[in-house]
């Protein structure tokens, strides 16, 4: 999933200073099943920014919906008969919510109301770690099913680098050395002849590199 | 704050904050009125926006009163909550409203005396920090 | 000409079978050309190249390739540290050109620090490639004559090829077959991380040299000496893989007030002696950071010097 965090509030008060109708919207996908931009999450953000204001001695509205996905322009159409009534809008969906309000709603100011971290998945209950950077062109077979470019701090294909230690990474304590973990996994399963072979650079071209990117699928375009 | 009384809501748990509420009262031990007791199943139940929900509408002060941390009834229930109520601290202090509005309070079944005290202590304490309204 | 790959002093002195000694020295954080000039100073005539770090530990300082063309005028043999922390395939290709253009001949290939405990922590890194596909890709510019791309280079760079090796990063088992890639990724030279722990190392080397390695590149052990005590307990802790034994620092702290760092020379030339003897071993690599005018006292007790002319 896309894992996202909440904004710190303070963040998002500065950015709806002056605006007395918002609309927060949350999204059911990712974000929901990483508790930070569902209904609940739109709940606590909208009783928040109401106490806020209360304490300011301010007026302030706010709507609260919740769509389906915000990466689908048939469910960001489910509050056109609405978000005219707002100053502006608060997406707590991850960075492509905000901007396909946005784009469908040119006249509303969107802001985004979470920072989309990266592309991962829950290691256990509140805590998510990154597995995937989009690269465009997977090779974890060759790393035991181990992406090195999402996970390894300097992406190498080639590794593990000098400052592994301890099975961590040199950055930090904190950060596992995927390397590490890649070649003792190789080691046991008797494929150290693959790991000695030299990988090549990569071809950038189908990552963020190559430019932005889209894809069309012949098939389902209509 | 009317009066200079502060408007507290305690969310207590059914299974030890409750039966200690009737033994205070068999007692002939008094809470105070600005207190209003919201009971609950259990404190593991409360979410985030429970608690921040009485300040939106207008309560100068929130508390969970729940079991002992290593009794508790449905065991992780009382830890949760305090998880929580850490969250809206934090929530509160980005508002720059005291975190200290909000607090957790462990007791067992039979101290009923203890659950009134704490609703004294909640209030003396808000009662020190005023409104949350200027 | 042709016998040799680059012609480089390193690779004469190498290929004639000398032990070879290599020194170390650190642009300046600033344009500070004098200063330069006066550490570097200290290490002519007592080694056959020096290394020229490449914002190391990711610290800004003066660019390596410029630091080195200064060495090159000062009558010094630099090698070129180039890491790929900084710049992707076409900054890397093109600053390889420009140093062979101005006479550069040894290049030290690395992957670089992670920046995050740099000076500049905010900064994006790029990685576009590895350090093992660096030496593959000098390798290529220098032997097949092209770029990354195969297309034809117009006078290719003839650089010899050096790389890192950590005898003691975990983990320690694949860190021999780790070398061995290098070498076949195209490294003619190899300089190992600083060595502390002999136990650990003379295993590694046994290995090596098992695996016939040492008969594939010339491998040059890296020496650091000890200034302190502090010094050895902030190695020991805060450099990642690095491998410092209590036992030395014992060693270093039972010398005494005054004479530690006498002490942590001692260790050193008496590491050198070992790596004299050490089969496998081509030389040393001496790091003695910030403390290049010890240098000639080290490379005389050693009994390195003098170094031969060839
Ligand atoms: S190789 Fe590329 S696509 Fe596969 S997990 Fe890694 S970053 Fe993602
Ligand atoms: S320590 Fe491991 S994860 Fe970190 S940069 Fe080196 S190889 Fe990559």
């Amino acid at each position: 999933m896309i894992v996202a965090e909440p904004k710190p509030i303070k963040e998002i008060l500065e950015m709806v200073r002056d605006l007395k109708k918002i609309l927060i919207v949350g999204c059911k996908g990712c974000v929901t099943v990483c508790n930070v931009g569902g209904s609940k999450e739109v709940a606590i953000l909208a009783s928040t920014l109401r106490i806020a204001a209360k304490k300011n001695g301010k007026e302030i509205e706010i709507g609260e919906e919740t769509l389906e996905r915000q990466c689908d322009p048939e469910y960001i159409e489910e509050i056109k008969d609405i978000i005219n009534d707002y100053d502006a809008v608060i997406s707590i969906a991850c960075g492509v919510g905000p901007q396909f309000l946005s784009e469908r709603y040119p006249a509303t100011r969107v802001f985004p109301g979470v920072n989309t971290r990266f592309m991962g998945g829950a290691i256990e209950h509140g805590i998510w770690s990154e597995r995937c950077a989009g690269c465009g062109t997977c090779v974890v077979h060759y790393f035991g099913g181990l992406c090195p470019i999402a996970r390894c701090s300097k992406s190498l294909l080639n590794g593990p680098c000098g400052g592994s230690n301890n099975g961590k990474c040199e950055i930090s304590g904190d950060v596992d050395c995927i390397w590490d973990i890649i070649v003792r996994k190789m080691m046991e399963q008797g494929r150290l002849d693959e790991l000695l072979e030299f990988k090549p650079p990569k071809s950038w071209m189908t990552a963020r590199d190559g430019g932005p990117r889209t894809m069309t699928r012949e098939e389902l375009v209509k | 704050m009317t009066d200079n009384t502060p408007q507290i809501v305690a969310f207590c748990c059914s299974n030890c904050a409750s039966a200690a509420a009737n033994v205070a009262e068999g007692m002939k031990m008094t809470m105070p009125g600005n207190v209003k007791i919201i009971q609950v199943p259990c404190t593991g139940r409360i979410e985030v926006l429970h608690l921040l929900k009485p300040f939106e509408e207008g309560a100068d002060g929130v508390y969970v009163a729940g079991c002992q941390e290593d009794s508790c009834q449905y065991v992780t229930g009382i830890t949760k909550a305090a998880k929580r109520v850490a969250h809206v601290k934090k929530i509160l202090e980005e508002l720059e409203i005291e975190p200290d509005r909000i607090e957790v309070f462990n007791l067992s079944a039979g101290k009923g005396q203890e659950f009134v005290e704490m609703a004294h202590e909640m209030t003396g304490k808000i009662k020190g920090l005023g409104p949350v309204l200027p | 000409m042709s016998e040799y790959k680059s012609g480089s002093n390193l690779e004469k002195v190498l290929k004639a079978g000398h032990f070879a000694f290599t020194g170390e020295c650190g642009p300046p954080q600033g344009a500070n050309v004098e200063h330069l000039v006066e550490k570097a100073g200290h290490l002519k005539g007592y080694v056959d190249a020096v290394n020229v770090t490449d914002n190391q530990t990711a610290v800004v300082r003066m660019s390596s390739w410029a630091a080195s063309l200064i060495l090159l005028e000062q009558g010094l043999e630099p090698n070129f540290q180039m890491v790929c922390r900084d710049r992707n395939r076409l900054a890397i290709q093109s600053d390889i050109l420009g140093v062979y253009s101005h006479g550069i001949r040894n290049m030290l290939c690395l992957s670089g620090d992670h920046q995050k405990f740099g000076n500049h922590p905010d900064a994006k890194n790029v990685f576009d490639i590895d350090s093992m596909q660096l030496i593959h890709t000098v390798k290529t510019m220098r032997d097949e004559g092209t770029f990354l791309n195969g297309q034809k280079i117009d006078v290719p760079p003839k650089l010899f090829i050096g790389a890192a090796s950590n005898p003691f990063a975990e983990p320690f088992d694949f860190r021999v077959y780790r070398l061995a890639k290098k070498i076949a990724a195209g490294a003619d030279f190899i300089q190992t991380q600083c060595i502390y722990n002999m136990d650990r190392f003379r295993e590694f080397m046994k290995r090596a040299v098992d695996m016939g390695l040492h008969e594939k590149c010339y491998i040059l052990a890296g020496v650091t000496p000890m200034k302190s005590v502090g010094m050895a307990r902030y190695m020991a802790k805060q450099v990642p893989g690095m491998d410092v034994p209590d036992t030395l620092i014992k060693r270093l702290r039972s010398a005494g007030k005054g004479k530690i760092a006498a002490e942590g020379i001692q260790f050193a030339v008496e590491q050198i002696e070992e790596f004299k003897e050490m089969e496998g071993i081509a030389g040393v690599h001496l790091m003695a950071i910030e403390w290049e005018h010890r240098v000639p006292e080290i490379a005389e007790m050693a009994g390195v010097l003098p170094r031969p002319k060839v």
